[in-house]
């Protein structure tokens, strides 16, 4: 299959995995810190973290847009802001979920099953002229669906934002920011 | 059946004030902050009632530039919460430590578009260090309690609450949280101090190997308070030093090692000593395009030592070749000691006598100057700054806004002692000088206070000087009155073909004199050179009240040396008088 990349993500991407107080307006501050800075995200995701007190949001970042140093550090100085992991794509489990809505004929749903069942994707809606999908997995396995998708007629698609966690086994290669560095924000 | 442990939230509030040791609240009181205002009365806090919110934040600002301390500011919801954006974002970037306290509609009104609600909160995201909308009276002292560890901690900033009306109201039991209960309750700000010990020695084996090393001092040394040891190693070194537009006054200027300020309309020794060096110790200071000019072309020969409290500052404009991450007093201190360590081990610091000749030669052939007014003419502001300068009484703080008039009380003042010199950087606010000049006043009672101002600054916030008359806070103001809008002039004269749109005010009015008498100040008219010293004397002389001393100056005077916008510091245009020593600089 040929390497494609709607998003762009894995171009030049990083993946940070932010622990913020779990607050009024935080996603905000981190919204508008990102939209006052001119730094680009591709993706985000945000839910409460395993302590109800905190979130943890998932942002796939453009390093177009900025190195990746000055992201971290302006986000360290959001006062909500308690830890900030980069998470090495090599080294982490990131998954997305894709659902969508594909019109097909009789004769093109066959086809569509096909697709679906090589992706272990599920049919959770099946109509005369149209078809619910939904597929969970790596991203860019999610583009890759979503090309072939393409070849019928999408009549509505939405996608998560990735959500990463780091692999178990290596924890050296979690490279979380220490936090004494967070200290050292004024 | 009421309880006697119970106090309003309003109450808490001013109690809470108390307990931080504020003395003196600039504000405006008006719909949602009314309940505030009541516990006031018999508070031993002093409310200083200004006529526009903008003034009560430059205040708080100008109190906190000569105190230290956190100013306080304290207005209602609505006009009167987006009056304060102004001064809250000058003093995010000036890093000023100051609490704006807004009043907001009641909780349950929040959202429905009420009489004077705004998104407060959210208007004010970008524009503090932090903020927080306060939900429940028990919650207030918290609130306060993070808002001045906020501000005045790590790199200080604005931190403004916002507070409900029946937050207000409420009824709440007091209770002061403790440092570990505010530590705790900000699990993700841990603002330390101390440098990296391997980096400090790095640093001081630089300083120790730099052959054309110059310390570039900026307003973070003012922050930290630091000014004694910039001293000590300076004159341990022998290195000279910059003092940024924001640092002025935290080296003295009358010290032989001191160049001035560099930038954009710094002087030539000071830019040009910067352009050149092979080490430039940056100590608090952020590489701001006014000081760099052209990024690309700044310094290119220089070795970078990067001392800020604020990790972000560190690579933002120029890659540090040694970031050090830490208080600017601490780490300063600790590279004397590690300079110390190192000469006592028998390093000898390379011989920078050449350079420091080559810059002094800069000093020699490049001092700031102008061209005598000819007979009749308008006066040269200049001059009458330097007469100010000269008959100002020791310690005199300078309060200024924006423009010309800030350049020229920048370069041909002399600052001798920290915390005298008072102006709006990052932000560049016109009309920050009287407000500022009158907190400053406030904060340090016991000194001279001057604002220098432009005529245009004056029309913005000149109305502070009822508040000033009316609280007896007798400030100076030297209005340097050349009927325009002079720094948007002079770029017009400089780079758009003398094509002057939307920049002449005018030369009748208003009549300033008239103006400052009715707001109840004493106010002279300065025309010809022979007046203005007697003004000046006459305005020193005077302490009950307020003075304002209009001087009319020459509408064609500009700002030199000037770098201009987008250019390289290497094509630094030099008064004309000096253009045939151009040379001297390539």
């Amino acid at each position: 299959m040929t390497a494609i990349n709607p998003h762009g993500t894995s171009l030049n991407h990083a993946i940070l995995s932010v622990l913020v107080q779990n607050r009024p307006g935080v996603l905000a501050r981190v919204a508008s810190l990102f939209a006052r800075r001119g730094y680009n995200i591709f993706s985000l995701a945000v839910a409460p973290a395993e302590d109800e007190n905190m979130s943890r949001i998932t942002i796939v970042v453009d390093l177009e847009s900025a190195p990746l140093e000055q992201i971290v550090k302006q986000l360290f100085k959001l006062v909500d802001v308690v830890k900030i992991s980069e998470l090495d794509p090599r080294r982490s489990i990131e998954r997305e979920l894709l659902l969508a809505t594909v019109r097909v004929t009789a004769e093109e749903r066959t086809q569509l099953f096909e697709v679906a069942n090589i992706f272990e994707a599920k049919i959770l809606a099946v109509g005369a002229e149209a078809v619910t999908v939904s597929l969970e997995g790596h991203p860019d396995k999610l583009d890759d669906f979503e090309e072939l998708l393409a070849a019928h007629r999408i009549q509505e698609l939405q996608r998560t934002g990735r959500v990463a966690l780091p692999k178990l086994d290596r924890s050296a290669r979690l490279r979380a920011v220490p936090t004494t560095q967070k200290g050292k924000v004024g | 059946m009421s309880n006697t442990n119970k106090i309003t939230g309003a109450q808490a509030l001013i109690r809470a004030l108390e307990h931080e040791q504020v003395d003196t609240v600039f504000g405006l009181p008006g719909g949602c902050i009314l309940p505030a205002y009541d516990p006031l009365l018999e508070s031993s806090i002093r409310h200083v009632l200004v006529r526009h919110e903008q003034g009560a934040g430059h205040m708080a600002e100008g109190y906190a530039h000569v105190t230290g301390r956190p100013g306080v500011a304290m207005v209602t919801s609505g006009p009167a919460a987006t009056n304060l954006v102004t001064p809250l974002m000058d003093a995010y970037m000036d890093s000023i430590p100051m609490v704006g306290i807004t009043g907001q509609v009641g909780t349950a009104a929040i959202g429905s578009d009420a009489f004077q609600e705004c998104d407060t909160v959210g208007i004010t995201r970008s524009c503090t260090k932090h903020n927080e909308l306060v939900m429940t009276a028990d919650d207030l002292p918290l609130a306060v309690r993070q808002a001045f560890h906020i501000a005045t901690t790590g790199r200080p900033g604005p931190v403004l609450i916002d507070v409900p009306k029946d937050v207000l109201q409420n009824e709440m039991t007091w209770h002061w949280p403790s440092d570990d209960e505010v530590a705790d309750s900000l699990p993700g700000y841990r603002p330390t101090s101390k440098g990296h010990p391997r980096m400090i020695k790095e640093a001081a084996r630089l300083i120790l190997d730099a052959e054309r090393p110059v310390i570039y001092a900026g307003g973070g040394m003012l922050k930290a308070r630091a000014a004694e040891v910039l001293r000590e190693l300076a004159e341990l070194t022998g290195i000279q030093v910059v003092t940024t537009l924001m640092a002025r006054g935290v080296f003295p200027d009358d010290h032989p090692l001191c160049l001035g300020m560099p930038g954009m309309h710094g002087t030539i020794a000071a830019t040009t000593a910067m352009q050149k060096s092979d080490l430039l110790i940056a100590l608090g200071a952020r590489f701001d395009d006014r000081i760099t000019g052209r990024v690309n072309g700044f310094a290119p020969d220089a070795k970078i030592i990067h001392v800020d409290i604020d990790p972000a500052e560190q690579g933002k404009v120029r890659r540090p070749d040694v970031p050090i991450v830490g208080d600017c007093r601490l780490v300063t201190e600790e590279l004397v000691a590690a300079v110390r360590d190192l000469l006592a081990g028998g390093t000898t610091q390379a011989d920078i006598s050449a350079w420091k000749s080559r810059v002094s030669g800069w000093q020699e052939i490049f001092p700031l100057t102008y061209d005598d007014a000819e007979a009749g003419a308008a006066l040269k502001p200049q001059y009458c700054l330097e007469k100010l300068r000269d008959a100002a009484p020791e310690g005199t703080i300078v309060a200024s806004g924006v423009g010309q008039h800030q350049m020229w009380a920048s370069l041909h003042w002399k600052f001798n002692e920290p915390y005298t010199w008072v102006n709006s950087g990052g932000l560049g606010t016109m009309g920050f000088a009287i407000p500022a000049a009158i907190g400053a006043k406030v904060g340090r009672p016991d000194k001279t206070v001057w604002a220098v101002d432009g005529d245009g600054c004056f029309q913005m916030t000149a109305q502070e000087l009822v508040t000033a008359t009316v609280e007896r806070i007798p400030v100076k103001i030297a209005l340097l009155n050349n009927s325009y809008l002079g720094m948007v002039r002079q770029w017009q004269e400089m780079f758009y073909d003398e094509r002057y749109s939307e920049v002449y005010l005018s030369t009748e009015t208003p009549d300033y004199v008239k103006w400052a008498e009715s707001m109840g100040c004493v106010a002279i008219r300065v025309e010809s050179p022979e007046e203005v010293e007697p003004a000046i004397e006459k305005a020193n002389s005077i302490n009950d009240r307020s003075v304002v001393v209009e001087f009319r100056t020459d509408s064609n005077e500009k700002v030199f040396p000037m770098v201009p916008a987008g250019a390289s510091n290497d094509d630094v245009i030099v008064h004309p008088s000096q253009q045939e020593h151009r040379h001297h600089l390539t």
